[in-house]
């Protein structure tokens, strides 16, 4: 039967004015705030955490538990980060931003497949009985399983080679994608699912529209446990996996731990985990707080 | 309970034949429902038949355990019955207690997926997802996400997205058993409204008996395990009416009265 949606345009009736004004009365106020002392709240709460970070690490280094060329404090790390960036050794200038460069690479390259490959599986065993009981815990086994038994096997089958740090990468990351999106979909308010199938998605419409979306806010956990994992991964494969004339963090901390050279060590340390920083609070806080915001889950 | 033998009951759906119908909107013949497994089973519907004319509304009110969802995702084909026949003409929408909006989608995307999944073609969603958020007068509230709403908006969001599949038959699984009472009076004038601008076809589901008799043409009465039609009331009383209406009270009591005997039925 075709609706008849059309409505005439009249003044208000007692009736729409009494539906408009509980409408009125229902929407919550809420307070207004700018976007530049948004960012600032959460800005600086982060400096000042790094404020106490290099403060702390300043008195140990005057404590001197250690000599200054085992446990440097910050100030000269942060002065070879420089150079080891800005100059860079005599054959490679840069040397510690190709090394970023190139790990940065091999992490997007090995996460966006992890990402498929977990997401497919995930999905895959949160909706079927059977490959739940057959590999369900078969995937948390899997991500328990330390990175570094992986190493000698992916050597092994890929030599040193690109191939055998990706690998060592997949699987590190895959498992806990996996396991995020099945817990993402186990945690669908049932109701949701059953609006999809009242609203006749169907099929492959019930997971693009319904099934996926309403996984959303459990995928991202997924997707940022898989992050840790995968940079975690990679960072162990680089180490072990060193591929010639081809700067890394990985290979960067090793070197430096060839040459005792302690300062350059903490350099790339501190690379490592600064970039850790800027990915959590740039990409996965961000994501977090929009979905937040979008599905009204606390905070904004 | 003796071994019952079972043929899978059927529902078929007749494609809408536009205005003039022949025949009932919804007839239900003979349909049993029954959960768990063999000789532990449970009767959630026994042999239940009823038939709702088009643009009727129709109501039903039970106690717990008369099977009241059961129907309606039998009607909704959300699932089979076990023995007996379900026709229904045209196709159905089924609108719950929660609004079951979509999180993720704004209350226009909300209705779009609707349209989408009902096969509206993408030129034609955006000028009748806006009828339908003028019908439910939400029309500045389609940017709004759901969590931004009151119960009651969000319940015409949902009624505005039940009507865009296009549906001939609306379900209602108590749909206003959550929303405080002054918001609830409003929303039966305003599904009254609905119903009577688009002549949908209603099978509401309540607790409630005066809201049955508020709203309804009739009042089906079911008894609980198993859950059978027991009893028909007519509500005469002319449109538009109010809870208070005394004609409306000595109706409630008398179905209230029959409720409880269905009730008691199970204490004794």
């Amino acid at each position: 039967m075709a609706l008849d949606l059309e409505m005439k345009d009249a003044p208000l009736s007692d009736h729409e004015a009494e539906i408009a004004g509980l409408d009125a009365l229902d929407i919550p106020i809420a307070p207004a705030k700018g976007r530049l002392s948004k960012m600032w709240e959460g800005f600086w709460p982060k400096l000042a955490a790094l404020a106490l970070f290099f403060g702390g690490w300043q008195l140990i280094a005057w404590l001197k538990l250690k000599p200054s060329y085992v446990l440097p404090g910050p100030i000269p790390v942060l002065n070879d980060f420089w150079k080891l960036a800005w100059d860079g050794t005599p054959q490679t200038p840069h040397i510690l931003l190709h090394a970023i460069s190139n790990t940065l690479q091999r992490a997007a390259f090995g996460y966006a497949i992890s990402v498929l490959i977990g997401t497919v599986i995930g999905l895959a065993v949160a909706r079927s009985k059977f490959l739940r009981a057959a590999v369900g815990s078969m995937i948390t086994g899997l991500q328990t399983m330390p990175t570094i038994a992986w190493l000698p096997l992916a050597v092994l089958l890929f030599q040193l080679s690109e191939t055998a740090i990706t690998f060592v990468v997949i699987m590190g990351a895959a498992p806990a994608i996996a396991n995020g999106v099945i817990s993402g979909v186990d945690h669908i308010p049932p109701v949701l699912l059953r609006a999809g199938r009242v609203l006749g998605a169907r099929g492959f419409n019930n997971y693009r529209y319904v099934v996926l979306p309403a996984a959303f806010p459990g995928l991202v956990a997924g997707l940022k446990q898989g992050w840790a994992f995968c940079w975690r991964s990679l960072m162990a494969g680089e180490l072990i996996a060193i591929i010639a004339n081809k700067p890394s963090l990985g290979v960067g901390l090793s070197f430096a731990r060839d040459f005792s050279d302690a300062q350059g060590l903490m350099a790339y340390m501190l690379a490592i985990f600064l970039i850790g920083i800027v990915i959590d609070a740039f990409f996965f806080a961000v994501l977090e707080r929009n979905i937040r915001r979008r599905w009204g889950l606390g905070v904004s | 309970m003796s071994a019952l033998r079972l043929s899978p009951g059927r529902r078929s759906v007749e494609a809408a034949p536009g205005q003039n119908m022949a025949g009932p909107a919804i007839s239900v013949d003979g349909v049993t429902k029954v959960y768990g497994p063999r000789g532990s089973h449970t009767f959630a519907l026994d042999r239940i038949s009823l038939k709702v004319e088009p643009g009727e509304f129709c109501c039903l009110v039970g106690a717990s355990g008369c099977g009241k969802s059961t129907l309606l995702n039998l009607l909704a084909g959300l699932d089979t019955p076990a023995a007996g026949t379900i026709s229904v003409q045209g196709r159905t929408s089924l609108m719950f207690q929660e609004s079951a909006l979509f999180p993720w989608l704004s209350v226009r995307g909300n209705i779009n997926l609707a349209l989408r999944l009902a096969g509206v073609p993408k030129a034609e969603r955006k000028d009748r997802a806006s009828d339908l958020l003028r019908m439910v007068r939400l029309k500045g509230m389609g940017g709004k996400r759901p969590h931004e709403l009151s119960g009651g908006m969000r319940q015409r969001v949902a009624l505005a997205r039940a009507l865009a599949q296009n549906a001939s038959v609306l379900l209602m699984d108590e749909p206003f058993g959550a929303l405080d009472a002054i918001t609830r009076d409003l929303l039966h004038d305003e599904i009254e409204r609905v119903w009577q601008e688009t002549g949908i076809t209603v099978v509401f589901v309540t607790h409630n008996v005066r809201e049955g008799v508020r709203l309804g043409d009739r009042v089906l009465v079911l008894s609980s395990r198993p859950g059978r039609v027991v009893d028909e009331f007519r509500v005469d009383t002319p449109r538009p009416r109010r809870l208070d209406d005394p004609e409306v009270s000595s109706l409630s009591a008398l179905i209230t009265d029959r409720l409880r005997q269905e009730v008691r039925r199970h204490g004794a």
